[in-house]
């Protein structure tokens, strides 16, 4: 409770996504549809997507606020998350496809295959599945990290690498041959753990334990940031070479933030999955990377909630200027991230704390590195 | 480049004049408005001929070369008119023994191949009520009369009674088809030759492979030459002579020719032919042929490489300065090529007739729209975050949002078609089984041009003794006097221009629409990495290398999983050498 009175935005964030948690899924079960306080089915999963992009935008925080790696590949993750949960939906239509198959996906049968290919065995084990929802973007991001941190490659090569990643992993899951659905993806799901997957109940539900994730997922990243293990994370943002010359080993840290940034990304990518009823692979495409980017920027980075705020805003901003001018979306977001980084370099939370913290005294007194 | 164009364009022009005058001449009441206007235009030509070499020649050889011409044209119809006319009369009215004499005549002039062609088939008539030859085609209304040189002009159209069949003997055929085949082996176009021994070789005539016996005596053209041989020896090859047989074997190996590869085949197989010395031999011709081909193959693969590493240079290139020698991310580096695109695309809708004009202009002017927004971006935005690269690759992202939605608003989501000129599209048959497109070419050795000339201001100018003195020790250099605000705006304009140069080559071989950035961003962004930060020639040879690479994956990949293997082979690469290829020495190289 101590962490309370020290920021009372993290306070009221906290106290936001508490209500929006447990009051939505409430309202939409206990309130008649014609009542003035329900919620429509459609709301709930657009809240429930928006609270999944907060989780993303939170993953990306850590690494980009906390470690200083602009990742500009978290979609990635996030979509290989995605992949795991809907290859769980997939295997659970069972002979309800269109041609009936009980061994084998439509879209496999479609393309003449035989037998399940390998990698998708097990799937049809929802603790399975959860496990590769985490192991898959966990182990390509400690393969990737490992090569990258140990070699030292910093800054704006591993943005421009991680880009390279989803890139590549984009053009990866366009072909057929990858048996992941291809261009479709992965979509026409029916149940998940038995329930009707369209129902109320497993929306709201959804909606609730993406609420309690990303609740759970603050709070241990904020844990993480004021532990022993945070600081050091954050030394090595502001100063690698010093941190590296006090004898820490700055790759292993660096590649244990990207590995658990990662694998909330897929967590993320998992919980979205069932909300939005598809998985394809324009999930990969480099924009997509570059927008969770914005949201983080936009609320303002290294400070937690203010990815959470700023997913939330940006997103909603998108959901009524796509509805309204689809023409000035993409005005209004390369607008975003010029005038963020231009005027407000520590987002929305760092409007409302204009306060001069020891960092910008010390960026005043040694000047920009060059 | 073909080296013949501009003499077999002349040659196509004048024998046009040719054919336009004495149908002027010979034919007074009815033609006196027509002849004029086909001499105009035939005037229009040579001024279209005089912009399209504009270009290549000096100024004054433009209007030199097609006014001569034309005075050539004129002077050599007024002497031969006469003969010419009396031979047509001849034709027209004489008896069998003078038509005879008038086609022998005939066929010794360039200009009646179409008239005794049609006289071939039975089209040629005679006007009646204007005493004079025609092509008569079928018509609604009876016959469609057309000038007899060019068989085109539609004259009149009349009832079948106005006009009359010429007779024909067998005698008179055969007197005919000689004159034809003389005349078009004979003809001054290295062209038609080629095509007429084609034709010959095709229809395996014998008295016109005697033609072709004749012409190989005088023939001097390469190309013709070896198609006449090659007819021969094919000929030689379905006879009975078996020396003759082995020998055209013989000769035929060394030829790249796809009959000849066909019919060797057809004679490889076992059961096709009773000669078992044949068969040995045309086996291995066959074998000789095919290692040929193979290398054949791995020439194009490697030119195809090389044209797809000119556009990943192109690319790239601009984005070596930028980021190479300023350090700058732009983001927005394939908005600005997608920009030049789009610069090609509005200068041929301004100059729709004349679209190799347009496309070398667009050159300067994509240049100079693409620097001036590149010197916005810099001026504007980029400056207040100098030091700090990840805010300005945010930023400039940004700004490649902006301008493709701009693109989308201005021209449309869809994409624009931007038209190649005609010297620029076909290809270089080199022989039968290998051709390289002009356009990839040409992209080549443009690719080549704008890196020797950025390399040349970099090197020679004061820009670019700027520009490197900035990008070594900037403080050093604002001491000795250097604006390097200044410099850092020209700098990225230089950047941002032959980005948009790059763009106008892009707009011949893709797409141009909003999205023609995105899929070069990252590309051209692994090929700066990958030649090494601040070094031009790393990223030469990084394009090269890399287009290669991925050219020659894809037969065993998939075009798809050959780019997936490079970037993955990029990753690793960095990962290993974090400084590229060619990395920095020195001082420079501490970031």
């Amino acid at each position: 409770m101590n962490l309370f009175k020290q920021d009372k935005t993290y306070g009221s964030v906290m106290s936001a996504l508490a209500a929006v948690t447990l009051l939505i899924p409430l309202c939409n079960l206990i309130f008649p549809e014609d009542s003035a306080l329900h919620f429509s089915a459609y709301s709930v999963s657009l809240i429930g997507k928006y609270l999944c992009f907060a989780l993303l935008g939170l993953s990306l925080d850590m690494v980009w606020g906390y470690a200083g790696i602009l990742v500009l590949g978290q979609g990635a993750f996030f979509a290989l998350g995605g992949y795991a949960m809907g290859m769980y939906l997939m295997r659970q239509i069972g002979t309800r496809g269109v041609y009936g198959n009980a061994e084998l996906p439509d879209f496999m049968v479609f393309l003449n295959w035989t037998e399940l290919p390998w990698y998708w065995h097990g799937f049809g084990n929802f603790g399975f599945a959860m496990l590769m929802v985490l192991l898959a973007p966990g182990l390509l991001a400690f393969v990737f990290g490992w090569l990258a941190f140990r070699s030292r490659v910093t800054g704006v090569y591993l943005s421009i690498i991680t880009q390279a990643l989803t890139y590549a992993l984009l053009l990866a899951f366009f072909r057929n041959e990858m048996g992941f659905g291809g261009n479709n993806g992965l979509t026409d799901f029916k149940d998940i753990l038995g329930f009707n997957i369209q129902s109320d109940g497993v929306r709201t539900t959804l909606l609730f334990c993406t609420g309690l994730s990303l609740i759970g997922a603050l709070l241990l990243c904020r844990w993480i940031v004021n532990s022993k293990l945070g600081r050091v994370v954050t030394a090595i943002r502001d100063q690698e070479s010093r941190v590296r010359f006090l004898g820490y080993r700055v790759e292993l840290f660096k590649l244990w933030v990207f590995v658990f940034a990662a694998m909330l990304a897929g967590l993320a990518g998992a919980l979205y999955v069932p909300q939005v009823g598809i998985i394809n692979p324009s999930e990969f495409s480099p924009l997509n990377s570059l927008e969770i980017v914005i949201w983080v920027a936009v609320g303002g980075r290294g400070t937690l909630y203010g990815a959470i705020i700023g997913a939330v805003l940006v997103n909603y901003a998108k959901t009524v200027l796509t509805g309204l001018m689809p023409d000035a979306w993409l005005f209004c977001l390369g607008g975003a991230f010029i005038l963020v980084t231009l005027l407000l370099p520590d987002g929305i939370v760092g409007l409302l704390h204009r306060r001069i913290k020891p960092k910008d005294i010390e960026e005043a007194l040694l000047g920009e590195p060059t | 480049m073909n080296p013949n164009y501009l003499e077999n364009r002349l040659k196509t022009l004048f024998s046009q004049a040719l054919s336009a005058a004495p149908a002027a001449k010979l034919m007074p009441p009815l033609t006196m408005g027509l002849a004029p206007r086909r001499l105009m235009g035939v005037f229009q030509r040579f001024t279209a001929l005089g912009y399209a070499m504009r270009s290549r020649l000096p100024k004054t050889a433009c209007y030199a070369v097609p006014t001569l011409a034309l005075l050539f044209a004129v002077t050599a119809q007024a002497q031969t008119a006469d003969a010419f006319s009396q031979a047509l009369e001849q034709l027209r009215v004489g008896n069998m023994s003078e038509r005879e004499q008038a086609i022998v005549q005939l066929g010794e002039d360039g200009r009646s191949l179409k008239l005794l062609r049609a006289l071939r088939d039975g089209q040629l008539m005679d006007w009646k009520t204007e005493s004079r030859l025609v092509i008569a085609v079928d018509s609604v209304k009876g016959y469609a009369l057309r000038d007899p040189f060019d068989g085109k002009a539609v004259l009149a159209e009349v009832d079948k009674d106005a006009v009359g069949k010429l007779n024909m003997t067998n005698k008179l055929r055969g007197v005919l088809s000689k004159a034809i085949g003389g005349l078009q082996l004979n003809a001054e176009s290295a062209d038609v030759r080629l095509e007429a021994v084609k034709a010959i070789a095709k229809a395996a005539d014998d008295n016109a492979l005697q033609l072709l016996r004749k012409r190989l005596e005088r023939e001097n053209d390469a190309a013709v030459l070896a198609a006449i041989q090659e007819a021969l020896w094919l000929r030689d090859l379905n006879g009975d002579d078996k020396p003759a047989r082995l020998a055209a074997i013989q000769a035929l190996k060394t030829r790249n020719s796809q009959d000849a590869y066909n019919r060797l085949r057809q004679l490889a197989e076992a059961d096709a032919e009773a000669d078992s010395e044949v068969t040995e031999q045309a086996k291995a011709a066959v074998k000789k042929i095919e290692s040929r081909l193979q290398n054949y193959a791995a020439i194009e693969t490697v030119f195809f490489g090389l044209s797809l590493g000119a556009v990943l240079v192109l690319a790239a290139i601009g984005l070596a300065i930028t980021f190479g020698v300023m350090g700058i991310i732009n983001m927005a580096h394939g908005e600005l090529m997608m920009l030049g695109a789009y610069t090609t695309y509005v200068m041929q809708q301004l100059l729709p007739n004349y679209l190799g004009t347009a496309l070398i202009l667009s050159i300067p002017m994509a240049f100079l729209v693409a620097a001036l927004v590149g010197i916005g971006i810099e001026r504007g935005i980029i400056r207040f975050l100098y030091g700090r690269p990840l805010e300005t690759l945010l930023a400039t992202f940004g700004v490649s949002l902006f301008l493709q939605q701009a693109v989308r608003s201005i021209f449309s989501p869809l994409n624009r078609s931007v038209s190649t000129p005609d010297w620029m599209s076909g290809s270089w048959q080199i022989n039968d089984f290998l051709s390289l497109t002009w356009n990839r070419f040409y992209i080549l050795i443009f690719c080549l041009l704008v890196f020797t000339a950025l390399l040349q201001i970099l090197k020679r100018t004061k820009l670019g003794l700027e520009v490197r003195a900035v990008a070594q020790n900037r403080g050093m250099a604002r001491a000795m006097g250097i604006p390097t605000s200044r410099v850092d705006a020209m700098t990225f304009g230089l950047g941002s221009g032959i980005a948009g140069v790059a763009g106008v080559a892009l707009s011949q071989i893709t797409n141009v629409g909003p999205n023609l950035g995105q899929a070069y961003i990252v590309d051209s962004f692994m090929v700066v990495v990958f030649g090494g930060v601040g070094n031009l020639f790393g990223t030469l040879v990084a394009g090269f290398s890399l287009g290669i690479a991925n050219k020659v994956l894809e037969p065993y990949a998939g075009a798809v999983l050959a780019k997936i293997l490079v970037l993955v082979f990029i990753i690793l690469f960095i990962q290993k050498k974090p400084r590229g290829l060619f990395p920095q020495k020195g001082r420079a190289a501490d970031g």
